[in-house]
């Protein structure tokens, strides 16, 4: 892992589909057991150059989420390395069963993308609208769950799987996301990433609250309040030393996910610090809800995705830290 | 060897397939006999002369593929394999026993020649279509075999499989529907009718073919002509007896999953051996 953090976060000006697409052919340029797989949604997903390139290496099934999954992994079992996409509701809760038996149980080679994750399904609203694809994903034995923060990550860690062997979820922003590293950084799967360092709180985000978490520390700082910051990249294999660290360090948890806190990235803290190093948390993500249509900012405003609602969850664990 | 001794020999491999399942589920006392005994015969004439495998080397890459995703039949299936000398026969004594190589349903992680796991149905037809893909795409000749129950063509994921199956002219692709008119709750046609298969395969664009499925000719005769079919995947309706070749498991209504005694096991096995003896 050698991480340098961007100067400047701002939106990035490629979408992070694009740079997917460029990294899947420049790994399938070098090696002809990549394949690529997509459930009719290779336009969405920005995967049509790859198709024009590697016509005989894209199998686009067609609407067919089961099938598509489970030819996946067939096509593993013959050596092959696919990357199965479609929307991450589709990708994943359409499909468990396949996942969990045709690539998990028979221990089979497989990297499936779920895009649009959470409130940036956006305007195709409630049916679309993943709070629950990682939560899901989490009862897989041995799955690996990834949510890149931007382009610069995805690269990396799709070059890495490509790699290694086993079942990996990579859950995939179409869109350009704020730039939080800068270009040459390498990321270790599974070790999350200290961004701020503070003492009296620690923020655990991931996805699109990364980005949130780092204002709400800048925000607290103009208050006093000196906040830690890790991006959990890796829901799982979930970095237990890093939790225990902030938990001992800063006595106080924040968790910040654009998904539901049941079984999400909160869950999993929970479970890590009531059985090792028991401090206050707090959860920001959806409260058991369903999706609902809508663009980003009101949906972030309506499920409370913001630095505003981490700043109140910070102030508000303060006020439970063990004296 | 004769077209008419290769029959004759397969025939015999089919009984003793038998006698190995009904020995496997009849020593553990239970087990899913109906649907394990309708598909011996294919399995006979698979393991027996038609599949390009090498027992030595089990994962030899230009080997044909079995995917046998009515997963229940294992049983069959491993005696099958160990009568070909995949592993020693002993090993079928330990059938679901605690920490056995041999589970219920198939296991490519257990059990030596197994080429897929499987045991949720439908599941295991896409797997052969990715199977039959990744071959191809290497220029492989292997072909893949798949084995469906006619209660597993309820499941909605074949016919997916099915249809994108004869989008890719997947003709390295041979598939089996073990026709034997009964699911776990009875009847196929009392609970949800599948009405005519050959004519379902058809429309999907499959070459498609209806034969006696306890017949190892017709079997064999209607693989060979499955490898003719180019450009389409190809289909092998079998029409067979649940239970077939026992007759306690044959008379009884419910016998997708059922209880064998030591009596019924035995008396069984002695009328088997019977036609092992007098051909």
């Amino acid at each position: 892992m050698s991480v340098i953090l961007a100067e400047k976060r701002a939106k990035e000006e490629k979408d992070m589909r694009d740079v997917y697409c460029e990294t899947l052919m420049e790994l399938a340029g070098k090696d002809r057991r990549i394949v690529a797989l997509d459930a009719d949604l290779m336009n969405s997903v920005g995967m049509v150059p790859f198709a024009r390139a590697f016509p005989e290496r894209t199998f686009n099934v067609g609407v067919q989420e089961a099938n598509m999954i489970g030819v996946a992994a067939g096509l593993s079992a013959t050596g092959k390395i696919p990357f199965a996409h479609s929307f991450a509701p589709f990708a994943t809760r359409r499909c468990f069963d396949q996942i969990f038996l045709s690539c998990g149980y028979a221990k089979l080679n497989v990297r499936i993308v779920g895009s649009d994750p959470g409130v940036t399904a956006a305007f195709n609203g409630g049916t679309h609208m993943p709070f629950e694809d990682m939560g899901i994903l989490r009862n897989v034995p041995n799955i690996t769950i990834m949510e890149p923060t931007d382009s610069v990550m995805l690269k990396d860690l799709v070059k890495q799987t490509a790699g290694l062997y086993g079942v990996f979820y990579i859950r995939l922003l179409r869109r350009s996301a704020v730039k939080v590293y800068e270009e040459g950084s390498t990321f270790e799967i599974g070790k999350a990433v200290q961004l701020r360092d503070g003492s009296d709180a620690s923020i655990l985000a991931t996805g699109i609250m990364v980005d949130e978490a780092l204002k709400a520390a800048e925000t607290l700082a103009e208050e006093g309040v000196s906040a830690r910051v890790i991006n959990v990249f890796t829901l799982k294999p979930l970095d237990k030393e890093a939790v225990i660290i902030c938990a001992r360090e800063t006595g106080a948890i924040v968790t910040a996910e654009n998904h539901s806190i049941i079984n999400g990235l909160g869950s999993a803290v929970a479970e890590v610090i009531a059985e090792n190093e028991l401090v206050p948390l707090e959860r920001v993500g959806v409260n058991d809800q369903f999706g609902e249509v809508g663009h980003v900012d009101y949906l972030k405003e309506k499920f409370n995705l913001t630095y505003d609602e981490i700043v109140k969850r910070v102030k508000k664990v303060l006020t439970r830290k063990i004296k | 060897m004769s077209g008419q001794e290769k029959i004759r020999e397969l025939e015999k491999f089919a009984v003793q397939i038998r006698v190995e399942t009904l020995k496997e589920i009849g020593t553990l006392g239970f087990g899913h006999l109906g649907g394990a005994m309708s598909i011996v015969d294919t399995l006979a004439v698979l393991y027996g002369g038609v599949m390009n495998i090498d027992p030595q080397n089990p994962s030899w890459e230009e080997r044909d593929w079995l995917v046998c995703s009515k997963g229940h039949a294992g049983p069959a299936v491993y005696a099958a394999l160990a009568l070909r000398k995949f592993f020693p026969m002993e090993e079928l004594e330990t059938l679901n026993k605690p920490g056995t190589r041999l589970p219920s349903h198939c296991d490519r992680n257990l059990t030596t020649g197994i080429d897929m796991t499987t045991g949720s149905l439908g599941q295991g037809a896409s797997l052969a279509v990715g199977i039959a893909l990744g071959n191809r795409l290497d220029g492989r000749t292997s072909y893949t075999y798949l084995i469906l129950g006619d209660g597993e063509i309820q499941e909605g994921q074949v016919w997916e499989a099915v249809l994108y199956a004869a989008h890719q002219k997947l003709d390295n692709l041979i598939a089996f529907v073990d026709y034997n008119k009964k699911q776990l709750d009875g009847y196929t046609k009392d609970i949800n009718d599948l009405g005519d298969i050959k004519a379902k395969f058809e429309s999907f664009g499959w070459h498609a073919q209806e034969v006696d499925g306890s017949s190892v000719r017709e079997i064999y005769e209607a693989i060979e002509k499955a490898k003719g079919a180019k450009g389409r995947p190809s289909v092998i309706v079998l029409h067979t007896v649940k239970g077939k070749g026992c007759r306690f498991a044959e008379n009884a209504f419910l016998n997708h999953h059922m209880t064998v005694s030591k009596e019924q096991m035995a008396e069984a096995i002695a009328e088997l051996e019977q036609q092992l003896q007098t051909g």
